[in-house]
């Protein structure tokens, strides 16, 4: 097989969609930090933490669907301390998001320790398992692509549904974008900022969990140290890739997903003659390219990064 | 809706008890945090933090490995102080730090012949100059194209260590390796002495401790300081009075970068006396903590990073004997990195309810 | 409803008591109020008499320290913007609270429906943005975007706002400030038919013939205190500025004298930077005189301000300052040179708020050899240097060391002046000098650059305030798109005219008012 063969293989797309799920969730979680004029680096730490206790969940014996809940609820307790943090005490986001990310990811790992002090191989659990729609996925490569996936894949391209429908249909939403956009607006008519950048940063956290918990509950069975692997970081050059909006963003993380099952197909083919870690940095260098070819007309939150402090101008 | 019940008031005097018991205060609150977790191991806290201190600096040994450590973190507290005081997010510590060990190793394990006194700070010239480059792409791209820096430098973090690793798999492997990837060792030259008989504590804690006190007077007294500051306060004011905001970050940039680079030839030549995967344990990322707990100031990275350290040095002496996790260092950290800067913020402005 | 029987409508606010302290500061000092239904009242007071925050503590943006609130009798819950909109309260702040990137219908609708609801109703929404437009005469398209739109089309948008929501009180702060006269005259005639309509409304306003031309009745706050509350009719010019300064104040007076040689002359100058642009701008400073710059705000001062600080480098067109071409200026050479330069935003440009008052003041000449020796600065002269200016120029701060973020407005401005004033400038740009101060520091700034011009230097003064402009200016032009009018000497100049140039009549693509 040769490398423009490789690109009609229905597995490849298989993996590309894989790869983008998680990247998909975290992304759109991140996009709606964003919206609101809050920058989250806490993002790689709070996709470890949703890994961990997803996976911790299950392997206590809760269902499937119980680890994605507690994947979102520790996501969305760490994005609740960032938010509080960075929205009434105005703290620098950077600092913040990076404290956030040690801490999130440290206390995984204390945690795990705690668990399984001398465990030398991971525990194992039983992950989703692929779910075949019915007719669909009978097409031939297309179905085999797209709907031969496990659940936690078609609730990731529902959430971008929800999320689009959530920022530009309903009234909450607006009042997300307004805030990112110019706070003093959103206070003047008589909606308090600090609440909805508060809740926002919580629910976008929550996705966030929920992507980390992809890592441990569909694409592997089991829970182990820098799995994130800088996902998170990848994910916040997405939302500028996306131009902070969810559609694009999702076209960004297939992409990606693409390239990355790509590059591991290409790798097996020229393993020989380029070293490995060519193929493994070029997910890194592509996302900075991106942000590169993006920056120009990025149409970046008015207010990201503000504080905004009641009654100053 | 419930209106936001809190409000930040500027303080206009700050009392040496706010100044001085405030981060205090902080600390103890990341200490309690990290008792709590300690309890669920069901250690007794105090018995741990005990045994902590004592693995710390309990003994000469325990003290000597504790500045040791603090050695490569002093350089990279300082990087991360002399960009964040310009406002520059330089998270890529450990790209730079891992930047400056290739300068050495490339230079230093026979590459140049040179006696010691011509050698060492050549080496440490190069390993500045290739933690230097490393942080200018960045600054370059964040200047030239508005490109966040905070993102660029976190991942080209990742691709400087997979380039490392493509290195020492290649044109820098160790052919007496036994297969390992790891470099060969510099010669005797380019190495710098051992600062007690015997121990691991080696030349480069005072080179660190110089580093302070260069950029302490560079803060205070220099143009180029004064410049930093008032970029890093509000860059739109300093261009408006004149000062070149771009060259100055780009300066920034060479500084930051250089600082961590040394870190990376200090630990080579120092300690390590080669290069491998397993250089730095994240000593860039704590670099950023060891800034953060010194609120910048240049001497205050020191006394931050031999902390950070002796509660690393603490927790792995601590955890053989009572079992808990050594992970419980790098809550700690983190979370003392959280208080501080809370604490920070709360001496500068006042906490109203209304 | 007529101006006569406005007298005895029901009472629809009243303000009680109400008292406001910031730190040592009291900004409103037990303030009462009274609004009929159908009436217009004039607040007016200088700037810091606490006329905004009154305001806001009505508007809840504050909380009042002492007072209390009643809409139609019931009392309003403090610090909460959304019972006083609930209560019927509208606002339309000074500086719009508009979102740029949003449209017309999303900055309209945010907050009018419950946040929890599914799905926005917009087509209905926009069906009665429409509706009130078209019946209030505030026409705007509800899909515009607000970055498209004229400052006269925000305002509109944000009288829309308050509209929507059924107000029954509308405040207005300042809302001529960013209009041009005609523009501000047909305002008053809205505000007007709003009025008969049973609408009241609260007009803030620092200008006495505003308030003259737009009120039913007056109320003076000067130093957070209500001096005086009279109906207009029977009020005159003299006696208000009295009530409202506390004092007579002189004009600043002008002393004529023959203009200099041209100093610093523009010639074909076209610049552009985002939507902001200059074309063809050619203009002459001389010596001892002003030259002021008229115009509705984002018609290209700021870039031209910018473009004399050194900050812009003209695409096409030459500078030439003291007989010398300009090829690429920076701020640093016209500081060399001589220019002083005064920012529109003594916050965001002019001083470094973290900074101590010592560092602000050489930010300028750090790096010559009074200050600095080979990259090193010499804080012994820099604090000297401060004090020289804490001195000379009156600056109220607790010392050289102080940040310089705790010092009010007045006394910022006053730094700005020592540093930019202490090398004998032959030219003084001076953009928005006085915009935010009180009374007393706006006469000293006045009174420096007078100074300035008795010496010689030549002054560029940009204002959006036609009274400042008109009592100091020796010359006039007006800007408008990025084009400038013909020079025109102060005597050969009227409101009426001014005010139509400011809308874009005689310009080259002119004709068309700006706010249309």
């Amino acid at each position: 097989m040769d490398a423009v063969e490789i690109l009609f293989t229905a597995s490849l797309w298989a993996a590309a969609i894989r790869i983008a799920s998680p990247l998909i969730f975290a992304t759109l979680g991140e996009l709606i930090c964003e919206r609101a004029g809050v920058l989250n680096l806490g993002i790689e730490g709070i996709m470890t933490v949703g890994a961990f206790s997803g996976w911790l969940t299950v392997y206590m014996g809760g269902s499937l669907w119980l680890g994605i809940l507690a994947a979102a609820v520790a996501g969305s307790a760490f994005g609740l301390l960032h938010a509080l943090l960075v929205v009434p005490l105005g703290l620098s986001q950077h600092v913040t998001g990076i404290g956030i990310t040690l801490l999130a990811s440290s206390l995984s790992y204390y945690v795990y320790r705690l668990v399984f002090p001398e465990v030398t191989s991971p525990p194992k659990i039983e992950p989703f398992q692929p779910w075949n729609v019915p007719v669909l996925s009978d097409i031939p490569v297309i179905g085999e692509a797209l709907f031969r996936q496990t659940p936690l894949t078609y609730l990731a391209f529902a959430a971008v549904l929800l999320v689009s429908w959530f920022l530009y249909r309903t009234p909450m939403g607006l009042a997300v974008r307004t805030v990112g956009e110019n706070p003093s607006a959103v206070e003047a008519q008589g909606i308090d900022v600090t609440w909805v950048r508060i809740a926002a940063v919580m629910a976008g956290s929550a996705l966030m969990g929920i992507g980390g918990s992809f890592l441990t509950l569909s694409a592997f069975n089991s829970f182990f140290f820098d799995m994130v692997n800088g996902r998170g970081w990848i994910c916040i050059a997405l939302v500028v890739f996306g131009s902070w909006r969810p559609g694009k963003a999702l076209l960004g993380a297939l992409l990606f997903g693409l390239f990355d099952a790509y590059q591991l197909r290409l790798q097996q083919l020229a393993g020989g003659y380029v070293p490995y870690q060519v193929f493994l940095m070029l997910p890194f260098v592509l996302s900075i390219i991106a942000l590169i070819v993006m920056s120009r007309r990025a149409a970046y939150p008015r207010a990201l990064m503000v504080p905004y402090r009641k009654g100053e101008r | 809706m419930v209106g936001n019940p809190m409000r930040l008031e500027p303080r206009e005097q700050r009392s040496l008890a706010v100044i001085l018991g405030y981060p205090l205060v902080a600390l103890a609150v990341a200490a309690a945090f990290c008792a709590i977790l300690v309890m669920f191991s069901g250690a007794n806290p105090l018995s741990v933090f005990g045994l902590m201190v004592k693995g710390a600096l309990g003994t000469q040994f325990a003290f000597l490995e504790t500045l040791t450590r603090a050695t490569p973190l002093i350089f990279t507290g300082l990087a991360a102080a002399v960009a964040f005081r310009a406002k520059l997010w330089n998270i890529g510590g450990e790209a730079q730090l891992y930047a400056g060990a290739v300068m050495t190793v490339v230079f230093g394990t026979g590459l140049l012949p040179l006696p010691w006194p011509v050698l060492i700070p050549v080496l440490m010239v190069a390993a500045m100059l290739g933690g230097a480059i490393m942080l200018s792409i960045p600054t370059f791209l964040k200047t030239r194209f508005g490109v966040d820096e905070v993102v660029t430098t976190l991942l080209i973090n990742f691709i400087a260590i997979l380039f490392v690793s493509m290195l020492l798999e290649g044109v820098l492997k160790d052919p007496m390796g036994l297969g390992w990837p790891q470099s060969k060792k510099v010669i005797a030259d380019a190495q710098l002495g051992k600062l007690v008989q015997g121990k691991r504590l080696h030349f480069g804690f005072v080179i660190a401790l110089l580093a302070a006190l260069a950029i302490w007077v560079i803060d205070r007294r220099s143009a180029l300081g004064y410049e930093m500051r008032a970029v890093g306060h509000n860059p739109k004011a300093a261009a408006f009075a004149g000062i070149p905001v771009n060259r100055v970050l780009a300066k920034t940039a060479l500084l930051s970068g250089g600082l961590a680079g040394l870190a990376g030839y200090s630990e080579v030549a120092g300690l390590k006396g080669n290069l491998t995967l397993d250089l730095s344990p994240g000593f860039g990322y704590t670099g950023i903590v060891v800034a953060m707990l010194a609120m910048l100031h240049p001497l205050g990275v020191v006394a931050a990073a031999i902390f950070v350290a002796a509660v690393f040095v603490g927790a792995d002496a601590m955890s053989r004997t009572a079992g808990v996790p050594s992970y419980i260092a790098h809550v700690m950290v983190a979370a003392s990195l959280l208080c501080m800067v809370t604490a920070v913020m709360l001496t500068r402005y006042r906490l109203r309810w209304r | 409803m007529s101006r006569e029987n406005a007298g005895e409508a029901e009472i629809v606010l009243r303000l009680a008591g109400i008292t406001k302290r910031f730190g040592p500061l009291v900004a409103n000092d037990n303030v009462s109020l009274t609004l009929r239904r159908g009436e217009i009242v004039g607040l007016l007071g200088e700037n810091g008499a606490g006329k905004t925050t009154l305001m806001n503590i009505l508007f809840g943006h504050y909380v009042a320290d002492e007072g209390s609130i009643e809409v139609d009798g019931t009392p309003l819950p403090a610090g909460s913007p959304g019972a006083a909109l609930a209560a019927g309260i509208g606002m339309v702040h000074q500086h719009f609270t508009l979102a740029d990137n949003l449209t017309v219908l999303d900055n309209i609708i945010l907050g009018t429906e419950p946040l929890l609801r599914l799905s926005s109703r917009r087509n209905a929404a926009k069906a009665r943005v429409r509706e009130l437009a078209e019946a209030f005469g505030l026409a705007v398209d509800p899909d515009a975007t607000v970055s498209a739109l004229s400052v006269g089309e925000r305002q509109r948008v944000e009288i829309l706002k308050a509209l929507y929501r059924e107000a029954r009180v509308l405040i207005l702060d300042e809302p001529t400030a960013v209009l041009t006269p005609q523009e501000s005259t047909s305002l008053f005639e809205t505000l007007k038919k709003f009025a008969d309509r049973g609408l009241s409304i609260i007009f803030i306003s620092h200008k006495l013939g505003e308030v003259l031309a737009a009120c039913h009745r007056v109320a003076v706050l000067r130093g957070g205190k209500l001096v005086a509350e009279r109906p207009v009719a029977g009020a005159t010019r003299a006696d208000l500025a009295e009530l409202m300064v506390g004092r007579t104040i002189a004009p600043p007076k002008a002393e004529p004298q023959p203009a200099g040689p041209a100093i610093l002359e523009l010639s074909g100058i076209a610049a552009r930077r985002g939507a902001q642009k200059l074309e063809s701008l050619s203009l002459a400073l001389h010596g001892g005189e002003v030259l002021g710059i008229a115009g509705v705000s984002g018609n290209g001062q700021s870039l031209l301000a910018d473009l004399i600080s050194g900050l812009v480098t003209p695409a096409t067109g030459t500078m030439t300052l003291k007989g010398k071409v300009l090829a690429s200026p920076s701020p640093r050479q016209m500081v060399a040179q001589g220019v002083a330069r005064i920012p529109e935003d003594r916050h965001a440009e002019g001083l470094v708020g973290d900074m101590s008052v010592s560092e602000n003041v050489v930010s300028e000449a750090y790096l010559t050899p009074a200050f600095s020796h080979h990259g090193f600065i010499d804080w012994k002269k820099a604090r000297e240097f401060a004090l020289k200016i804490i001195k000379d120029y009156d600056v109220k701060c607790p010392g050289p060391e102080a940040r310089v973020r705790l010092l009010s407005g007045g006394n910022m401005q006053k730094l700005i002046l020592g540093r930019v004033m202490a090398n004998d400038p032959v030219i003084v740009l001076a953009n928005q000098p006085t915009r935010g101060l009180d009374v007393g520091a706006v006469t000293y700034v006045h009174e420096q650059l007078l100074a300035a011009r008795k010496r010689g230097a030549a002054v560029l003064l940009i204002s959006e305030d036609l009274d400042e402009l008109l009592s100091l200016s020796d010359k006039v032009a007006v800007i408008y798109r990025g084009q400038l009018s013909p020079v025109i000497r102060r005597a050969d100049v009227t409101i009426a005219d001014l005010g139509l140039r400011m809308a874009g009549q005689g310009f080259e693509h002119g004709g068309e008012s700006h706010a249309a």
